[in-house]
């Protein structure tokens, strides 16, 4: 039985039985993973993204990496050959914005700066969304915080390596980052209220004025620091160490460089406000979130070198959404800003290639303008362009083959290569679930005995009633702080 | 804020009236008659026509073939290298009662209470909605507005009888103009058993026992059952004399057309359990149920067959509901039904997305569906589902001439729709979004 087997499985009987499964499934170790084997893709359409596309083209892997990409390709004699039969082979997507793999909300909603919460100690390696990602041709995804606060949670990258711990999640190298949030939703327009009490910031004014108090306190933090060890370093003794504050660390590494703020945003006004108020403390944006007007204060972007990160056709789902335009990837792009499409949702993130292609019907970008939004681009804004992104000799050997051009609504995914492994293969998925569902079944019905076995031997005189179960916790949930 | 809204919404509103009045001037002095020429025809009625001639008369589609000859007097489009459709239809959709989902001022989806079968769309639907340019730009001729059917945000509102979905055009200066029938399904939204609820006071999510939860179920549904008892009851009253024998009730009065088989149900459920239970329910009270969601269809396909009932598809592109459930689940559904015969159409539920009812529909074809089922299930299936197919889903003649022109494959992504008719008038594919786009193609480059 495989891994993802028993996740499910175990997920499954709980919703349906309602009862603790936990001694038929004692949790497996995660194998080592084994070497990636050598493999050749051969007869490819191959989509490299940076140097055009190569009719029946070949990639051969080799420890993980792209060995080597062409028109002809030698392989050694132990590579394992993939015949392609003319399909198509494009670098993995990389999914700018991200929630899948939290255990939990991800909204730390109670306070308006939540620095100190961080989706990298609650990946949860086994949530399906992971998998289905994978089969939707995603290899690499930004994990972001929710929106509820001006400043909000730490955020990490991960490649979706389906079947590895938590531990091995994390994108190797990649800067971690913070998430920010301007408008409705920090200021709590459209889910304030209801016996809520209100919390600052209410207004766009006191987003502004809460991320400006917390760089204020973060810099005059950090000036302490520096100080301290400046004349530590100068063998000054009997100093004090700074009191350590875990909200204001990740803020220092903001105005350090050493962490990218990852903004949610909207409107065109909020848009300036934050790029106002970064110029002020002097640190960068490294990408805007949604960002949905951008198109209209493009040039300002472009020239703040900030990335833009957004939906394909999102709209009037709220005020702020209600200028939204399906041409806002397009007008970004023409005016220089690097723009990549993001899914916020696990659903959204399974067809990132149909939604790209959409630019080229509003607004106009070529095919590979348009397959860039979904690798190259978001790559680049997560500073990870060196690893991933395109098909070229020496990247990370993540890889999606389709079963047609993938900017159309016809494309399927056939296999997710990541790190030179394939993590999804729709022929094995397909394969396998006959036995899934045997398995399925033949747990039910032993869980089903297991369970009037119990009410038998619960039934006879003397015995101890059976333990009360736990009362069902009312865990406080944020509605709509995701968008 | 409040005047910052209202001036937001009053300047797209301008921008948008002057767009649609620009179309309508040329409409005073515009032919009555079109022909579209060298076009392929689409009929769905029939294999494709090459090279073919559709013509256009008073609204109508008066020819449409290869020896077709173009009437003196009409406006020709030259069709070459173009394609030619009925025009699309989205089954479900809350087009013209919202515009902003988040905020509840615009939008008049879903009424308060649970037994509201009197209210009815068509009396909400706002003709100058920014909704209906962008939609009629994506191919979408037509569509149910839909009381009580959820959307993007439909904030957990829900009623047991939701209200009468209304039939309308995209396009029109007022709802008379719009509208193709006025009332063609009841809403229903059919309980569930639901073990868990979401308190909004208190923000927290409630446990009770199944026990409760099926008490609950059970009450609802006998509410429902009651309610159309009582309009059978209503109906033979109103049979036997005047008002002075009765009490008018507005309630009860809409429904007799439903216990009269006259009016069809528009059933909402997801779960093969609360399926079953609603083709019982209406198997025993002798009325016409159509399913919407159908999440878990796929389950009860045969029994779907067997009782005749059509489905409206829940998006394709949606989230399997089990974690157990394959990842494509939500994308082969629609194979299923179609290889078990039950009737089908896709739906978009909503109007933001309503224009990616095509795409729906493509992706049901990547996963296993007969591409010309996919075209059929966005246009001339609903209509049959509806009882609108005498007058459209195909290019016959004397239907109504909703058809579109495309440069290519109406479902695909990439796709322009380039020419576009409503009731025989050419109509423009302009709107919020492309003006909005236009004016900042053209912002000076800012210093």
């Amino acid at each position: 039985m495989n891994r993802r087997t028993v996740v499910i499985l175990a997920a499954t009987l709980a919703v349906i039985l309602a009862v603790t499964t936990s001694k038929l499934f004692a949790a497996q170790p995660a194998a080592a993973p084994e070497a990636a084997p050598i493999t050749l893709i051969q007869n490819a359409t191959i989509l490299t993204v940076s140097h055009g596309t190569i009719e029946h083209g070949s990639i051969l892997i080799k420890d993980g990496k792209i060995a080597e990409v062409g028109e002809s390709v030698k392989a050694p004699k132990d590579a394992q050959v993939i015949d392609a039969n003319g399909q198509f082979v494009m670098p993995g997507i990389v999914d700018c914005h991200s929630h899948i793999a939290i255990d939990g909300d991800v909204n730390e909603g109670s306070i308006s700066v939540s620095s100190i919460a961080n989706t990298a100690d609650v990946l949860n390696p086994e949530d399906v969304d992971i998998y289905r990602d994978l089969a939707g041709g995603v290899t690499v995804a930004n994990i972001l915080h929710g929106s509820a606060n001006p400043i909000g949670g730490q955020t990490v990258v991960i490649k979706l390596r389906w079947g590895q711990p938590a531990s091995k999640l994390p994108f190797e190298g990649a800067l971690p980052g913070i998430k920010f949030a301007l408008g409705e939703n920090p200021k709590h327009s459209n889910f304030g209220g209801r016996g809520r009490e209100a919390r600052y910031p209410a207004t766009r004014m006191g987003v502004e004025e809460t991320i400006r108090g917390a760089f204020s306190e973060a810099r005059d933090y950090k000036a302490k620091w520096d100080d301290y060890n400046k004349r530590s370093a100068a063998g000054e003794k009997n100093l004090i160490t700074p009191r350590r504050d875990l909200r204001l660390d990740p803020l220092v590494e903001v105005l350090e460089g050493k962490r990218y703020v990852h903004s949610h945003c909207y409107r065109e006004d909020e848009i300036l406000m934050l790029l106002r108020v970064a110029k002020e403390f002097g640190f960068k944006v490294r990408t805007l979130q949604h960002v949905l007007e951008g198109y209209k204060v493009a040039d300002e972007l472009a020239a703040a070198g900030v990335g833009a990160s957004t939906f394909s056709d999102w709209w009037s789902y709220k005020e702020e959404a209600w200028n939204a335009i399906p041409y806002n990837a397009a007008l970004m792009t023409r005016r220089g800003v690097v723009v990549s499409i993001n899914s916020d949702d696990a659903e959204e993130a399974t067809h990132l290639n149909q939604e790209a292609a959409k630019t080229i019907k509003f607004g106009g970008l070529s095919h590979d303008e348009a397959l860039k939004l979904v690798t190259l681009n978001p790559a680049i804004q997560l500073g990870i362009d060196k690893r991933v992104g395109t098909i070229d000799t020496g990247k990370d050997a993540d890889l999606v083959i389709y079963n047609h051009d993938p900017l159309s609504a016809y494309a399927v995914v056939q296999k997710t290569f990541i790190d030179g492994r394939v993590l999804f293969d729709r022929q094995k998925d397909l394969g396998d679930r006959p036995n899934l569902e045997k398995e399925k079944k033949a747990l039910i019905e032993k869980e089903k005995k297991e369970q009037k076995d119990d009410k038998k031997s619960d039934a006879k005189p003397g015995d101890k009633k059976p333990d009360e179960k736990p009362k069902p916790q009312g865990d406080a949930v944020v509605l709509g702080g995701v968008l | 804020m409040k005047f910052n809204l209202l001036s937001r919404v009053a300047m797209t509103t301008a921008v948008a009236t002057l767009a649609f009045s620009g179309a309508a001037f040329a409409q005073q002095e515009a032919p009555t008659t079109f022909a579209i020429t060298h076009a392929k025809i689409f009929t769905l009625a029939g294999a494709p026509v090459d090279d073919g001639v559709l013509v256009i008369k008073d609204g109508k589609i008066s020819a449409v073939g290869t020896n077709v000859d173009v009437p003196a007097g009409a406006q020709v489009i030259d069709g070459k290298g173009l394609q030619v459709y009925p025009g699309l239809f989205d089954p479900v959709t809350q087009i013209g009662l919202s515009e902003i989902s988040a905020v509840s001022a615009t939008v008049d989806t879903t009424e308060t209470g649970m037994i509201n079968p009197d209210v009815v769309a068509a009396d909400a639907v706002l003709p100058s909605s920014d909704h209906i340019p962008v939609t009629r730009a994506a191919g979408i001729t037509e569509v149910l507005a839909v009381p009580a059917s959820g959307g993007f945000d439909s904030r957990g509102n829900s009623n047991l009888l939701g209200g009468q979905a209304s039939a309308i055009h995209l396009a029109g200066w007022t709802i008379n103009d719009m509208l193709i029938k006025k009332s063609v399904a009841m809403v229903i939204d059919w309980p569930t058993i639901d073990t868990e609820s979401f308190d909004f006071t208190t923000f927290s999510r409630k446990q009770k026992p199944y026990s409760e939860a099926k008490q609950e179920y059970d009450k609802q549904v006998d509410e429902l059952s009651d309610w159309l008892d009582n309009a059978r009851h209503y109906a033979v009253a109103w049979g036997h004399g005047g008002p002075a024998e009765y009490q008018r009730d507005l309630k009860l009065e809409a429904l007799v057309p439903v216990i009269r088989g006259e009016l069809p149900v528009l059933v909402f459920a997801s779960r093969a359990r609360e399926i079953r239970a609603a083709v019982e329910f209406c198997d025993k009270q002798k009325i016409k149920m159509i399913l919407a969601g159908g999440a878990e269809s796929y389950k009860v396909k045969d029994l779907l067959r067997s009782k005749n009932i059509p489905v409206i598809l829940q998006p394709t592109l949606t989230e399997p509901l089990d974690e157990d459930d394959p990842y494509d689940r939500s994308l082969s559904t629609a194979a299923e039904l179609a290889d078990a015969h039950v009737k089908f159409a896709f739906g978009s539920f909503d109007n933001s997305f309503a224009r990616r009812l095509g795409q729906q529909a493509a992706n049901a074809v990547a996963h296993g569906l007969a591409y010309d089922e996919a075209l059929k299930a966005v246009t001339i299936y609903p209509a049959q589902i509806f009882g609108l197919s005498d007058q459209l889903g195909t290019l016959e003649n004397g239907k109504i001439a909703n058809i579109i022109v495309t440069n290519g494959d109406p479902l695909e992504l990439t796709t322009d729709v380039r020419y576009l008719f409503i009731k025989g008038q050419l109509m423009s594919t302009r709107n919020k979004h492309q003006e909005l786009y236009e004016k900042y193609l053209n912002r000076p480059k800012a210093k």
